[in-house]
């Protein structure tokens, strides 16, 4: 895997991203060129203090928001000057997400919540179904796909929240503090989890969080402070969990 | 996509029943008020029209005097029967013409007694005003030339005097005479003035002149004009010759007047047609207010899905997506209640004609627009709120708690 880092064919490169908040004397410069790049397969881990800059750079990474400036390519594509709809279109082809907070849709079954993304991607219904239980057993919830977010726990939450991101087949999965409402248990449930996808199904991960332990599960470690990539530093595959 | 988004609305909707149902209460009552409205309406223009044309098709009415009613004619010379051979003979496009000459009177048979109206014409009496017959016959030549005390009963009169049974060939007592009846005129029904059509004896005209008024005066004329003649041309024509014949100059007003069933018909159609409209229109404003109750809830709606809203766009769904959601959810929401103000109309259109007695008349139209003008209501105010979420910022729709 070390041996693509240096590769060109970057899945992300980042180059001078610059963001500015508001205008004027209120003007917040939260990111002051951010140069990063991840290759496909990667695992990173994205760390820092709050207001380091590490939300907005998930932020333009997911798509969901727009550099000042700089230039963001994701496959070779410029990214920075496509507007919402191509980003959004972009998100349903090669994104998935997995937030802090779950967000599923309330009293949505499992299963609806997880084919979600492939009703916007005009699935035929069979597919949907067919696809959203296997990214469900991929999870570990066999049999629970009749179940409202309400009728499930924290970490069943969150399994099929990760089960709505992968049912896509996402190039890259983005994390925001994944495990961030989780106890220790269920938060080490999930980081196996993403490590056995990332591992089985080369799927590049990039998982914003501020717990070392959580962080030491990704291959990768980059720290940002005052909106600057402070450190990034690579953990040799064999040293996780050591 | 459609189909999809058309079952998550219909999800949605039945996540929040009450609040659903009361949503659309507003567009419920709109379109049932609405559609009840002019249903109501059709079923009393179709019952006066109806009762109108039970006078005589194509009928005109002839009477002396410049105006209809009491006093209307003081002055002006009576008919007599020989205007009416005149009108008979000389214009044309008349199918039958007769005199009429009535009197009040009461019957007795055996020991029941009846007020009615006895009527003298002549055997086209019966065609000029549209009467049929029941049973038994009309009288004949002879004894109208002869003035014979013979009489064709209305269908109240053979209730009242005969029990409803059979009363041919009896003997009525008629003032101060008696009469054999000869037939029974079938029913007509309340006339549009509210009187009782069927409360009446015909008898021959020279009869009714002998016996009862004493005099050879024609209070009215009855004029049929045939099918295909437009009874405002037979009008004129009536109106030249009784003109010529009752010596009426040039510069003189008519000391008569002829009345168009046709047009009274009309004008009283064109009355409760205002009516119906004016009355549709004040339902019509409660639709309106419908659709700003949807757009109330939508709009909370929108508030309170914004996290929704937010994963919907994160995970890729684009912004006329969700519009198209919300939009949709709006329109099925309005749609669901014009189709419950339909049935409920069609309930209430129903048992309402049938207690006021008038024909209940289902109407296509007026069901199909307002049906789909609620439709249009959800489009209209469903598209403000809908745009709204769509354009949310997936970012702070997210973080919306």
């Amino acid at each position: 895997m070390n041996t693509m880092i240096d590769t060109p064919e970057a899945l992300i490169r980042l180059a001078g991203i610059t963001k500015v908040y508001g205008s004027g004397p209120a003007a917040f410069q939260a990111l002051r060129g951010v140069d990063l790049s991840v290759q496909a397969g990667e695992f990173v881990a994205v760390m820092g203090p709050s207001g380091s800059g590490k939300s907005t750079v998930m932020n333009i990474l997911g798509c969901l928001d727009t550099p000042t400036s700089g230039s963001y390519e994701f496959q070779g594509v410029h990214v920075e000057t496509m507007d919402r709809n191509q980003r959004a279109l972009l998100r349903r082809h090669f994104l998935g997400f997995v937030f802090q907070g779950f967000n599923l849709l309330g009293r949505t079954s499992a299963l609806e919540n997880v084919e979600l993304p492939l009703l916007y991607r005009g699935e035929p219904v069979a597919r949907r179904h067919a696809a959203a239980r296997a990214a469900l057993a991929q999870v570990g919830l066999d049999g629970w796909e009749d179940h409202t977010p309400a009728e499930l726990s924290g970490g069943q939450q969150q399994r099929v929240a990760i089960a709505r991101a992968i049912v896509t087949n996402p190039a890259v999965l983005l994390a925001d503090e994944p495990t961030g409402n989780l106890d220790s248990q269920r938060s080490r449930e999930i980081m196996a989890l993403l490590s056995e996808l990332n591992r089985q199904r080369g799927i590049t991960i990039l998982m914003v969080t501020h717990e070392p332990e959580m962080a030491a599960y990704a291959h990768r470690q980059v720290h940002f402070v005052d909106g600057r990539v402070d450190r990034d530093s690579r953990t040799p595959v064999a040293e996780v969990g050591a | 996509m459609i189909w999809n988004t058309f079952l998550l609305a219909l999800r949605e909707i039945r996540r929040n029943l009450l609040r659903s149902f009361l949503t659309i209460l507003g567009i419920v009552i709109g379109v049932g008020a609405v559609i009840t409205m002019v249903t109501l309406g059709n079923g009393a223009t179709r019952s006066i029209s109806d009762q109108v044309a039970s006078l005589g098709s194509n009928l005109l009415m002839v009477r002396p005097g410049q105006r209809i009613g009491p006093g209307g004619s003081a002055g002006a010379p009576m008919f007599k029967v020989a205007d009416v051979q005149a009108i008979a003979a000389q214009v044309s496009g008349v199918k039958a013409v007769a005199p009429e000459t009535r009197k009040a009177v009461s019957v007795v048979v055996g020991a029941r007694n009846w007020s009615s109206v006895a009527t003298g014409s002549t055997r086209d009496y019966f065609t000029a005003a549209g009467w049929t017959l029941n049973g038994g016959r009309i009288f004949t030549e002879a004894e109208e030339r002869g003035g014979k005390a013979v009489c064709v009963i209305g269908a109240t009169l053979q209730r009242e005097l005969f029990g409803g049974g059979d009363p041919l060939g009896e003997s009525m007592r008629v003032a101060d005479f008696s009469c054999q009846v000869i037939g029974v005129l079938a029913a007509k029904g309340q006339s549009a003035f509210g009187s009782d059509q069927d409360d009446t004896i015909v008898m021959p005209i020279r009869t009714v002149q002998r016996r009862l008024t004493g005099d050879q005066d024609v209070r009215t004329l009855l004029v049929s004009a045939s099918d295909g003649n437009a009874t405002n041309a037979v009008k004129a024509r009536v109106e030249t010759l009784l003109r010529e014949r009752r010596k009426i100059g040039a510069n003189e007003d008519d000391n008569f007047n002829v009345l168009d069933t046709k047009q009274i018909a009309q004008t009283l159609s064109t009355t409760t047609r205002i009516m119906t409209t004016l009355l549709g229109a004040v339902a019509a404003v409660s639709l309106l207010v419908g659709g700003i109750g949807i757009m109330n809830i939508m709009l909370v709606s929108v508030t309170e899905r914004t996290r929704e809203i937010g994963i919907r766009l994160a995970i890729g769904a684009l912004e006329h997506e969700v519009l198209l959601q919300f939009l949709i959810e709006a329109v099925v929401l309005s749609s669901l209640g014009g189709l419950i103000g339909v049935a409920l109309a069609t309930g209430a259109s129903i048992g309402l004609s049938s207690l006021m007695s008038i024909p209940y008349l289902f109407d296509p139209a007026i069901n199909l627009l307002s049906f789909g003008i609620s439709a249009l209501i959800g489009v209209v105010f469903g598209f403000f709120p809908a745009r709204r979420a769509a354009r949310l910022d997936p970012i702070d729709a997210l973080r919306h708690e």
